[in-house]
């Protein structure tokens, strides 16, 4: 990906974007069902836009993710 | 009465970690059943209750955890106990995880682990009537684990930042985005296009956070407790930012326009 397409992509915003709040609430259910390996991105659309355009809540959720997967192992 | 204690953890380090654990349990353990919440409805058989409000079923081990903490006395410390056990172990393995990309190393990151673990326990046990079974009951847990982690390394870079807080590191924006600067002459028009419509698109609120954010690499954690606000709130001004600024370069052919003039 080059310089253009980065900045294109980082200052395109998705209205279906449900927001922090709205993710933070529902990331455990979210993380599970990924972890579970159901698609969550298609029962959660606005929440599977959302972390992959807020950093912070994008973290959390990996942590989340990460926490499962070691719990698993 | 959470959030004070809360509060009391910033500058705790080294051994004074299992004070603070310890006090943290002392402060539960004082707690009344009655300020659980709705969990003290949790029947204390082997029936899976139904979650309350949700209509999905508690799995068996979630409504074990559900009635243990609403017991009296020695079997809610034993399951107080039990949890800490288990998020300690998730605190590290996130500190852990975020540590390579973190100026904070060795004891210090300990120390944070036990810091999260610790307020975790504190608002799980004060938000457990919130939970709804939609998830194990221990992933809804982990969950706080995770926000402490990320408020207390957000903390960390309030009181420690890489840079001041009200810089403006206009030179170092392309890079961000990975343009060579070898290529200057290709994208230079691009970037004071885009330092003007940062200057007369945005409110000074919006430019305030898209500088913190883009510019100076400020966690948005970090601005949260600077700028005394919420999460949602600065999120949703840095997106109502990259919104008029993607729309203002495109506007002059800068980036492609996804609604065309006339169509």
């Amino acid at each position: 990906m080059n310089g253009w397409s980065a900045l294109d992509r980082f200052l395109r915003t998705d209205p279906r974007d449900v927001g922090c709040d709205q993710a933070m609430e529902m990331l455990h259910v979210y993380a599970e069902l990924v972890a579970s390996g159901e698609a969550a991105d298609e029962r959660y659309p606005g929440i599977a836009v959302h972390l992959h355009a807020c950093g912070p809540c994008g973290e959390d959720f990996e942590g989340l993710l990460a926490a499962l997967r070691g719990e698993a192992h | 009465m959470f959030a004070q204690v809360a509060d009391q953890t910033g500058g705790v380090i080294g051994d004074e970690r299992r004070e603070w654990c310890h006090k943290a349990l002392t402060t539960l353990r004082a707690l009344p059943v009655a300020e659980l919440g709705s969990i003290v409805t949790v029947p204390r058989n082997d029936t899976v209750p139904e979650a309350a409000g949700s209509g999905s079923q508690l799995d068996a081990e979630s409504a074990r955890w559900l009635r243990e903490l609403a017991e009296p006395g020695a079997a809610r410390e034993a399951a107080l106990a039990r949890l800490h056990e288990l998020l300690l172990p998730i605190a590290r393995r996130e500190v852990a995880r975020r540590g390579p990309r973190l100026a904070i190393t060795g004891p210090e990151l300990d120390d944070l682990a036990y810091q999260a673990a610790a307020d975790a326990l504190l608002a799980i046990t004060g938000k457990v009537g919130q939970f709804r079974g939609e998830s194990r009951f221990t992933t809804w847990a982990y969950k706080f684990v995770i926000f402490e982690v990320s408020a207390k390394i957000g903390r960390h870079f309030w009181r420690h930042p890489a840079v001041p807080l009200g810089a403006e590191q206009w030179e170092r924006l392309p890079a961000r985005f990975g343009f060579d600067p070898a290529q200057q002459a290709e994208w230079g028009d691009l970037f004071a296009a885009l330092r003007r419509a940062v200057d007369t698109e945005l409110t000074p609120r919006q430019r305030e956070i898209f500088v913190a954010i883009v510019l100076n690499d400020v966690p948005l954690d970090t601005l949260v407790i600077h700028l005394g606000s919420g999460r949602n709130a600065i999120y949703k001004m840095l997106f109502d930012a990259r919104r008029k600024l993607r729309a203002a370069l495109a506007a002059n052919g800068y980036l492609p326009d996804d609604f065309p003039r006339g169509s």
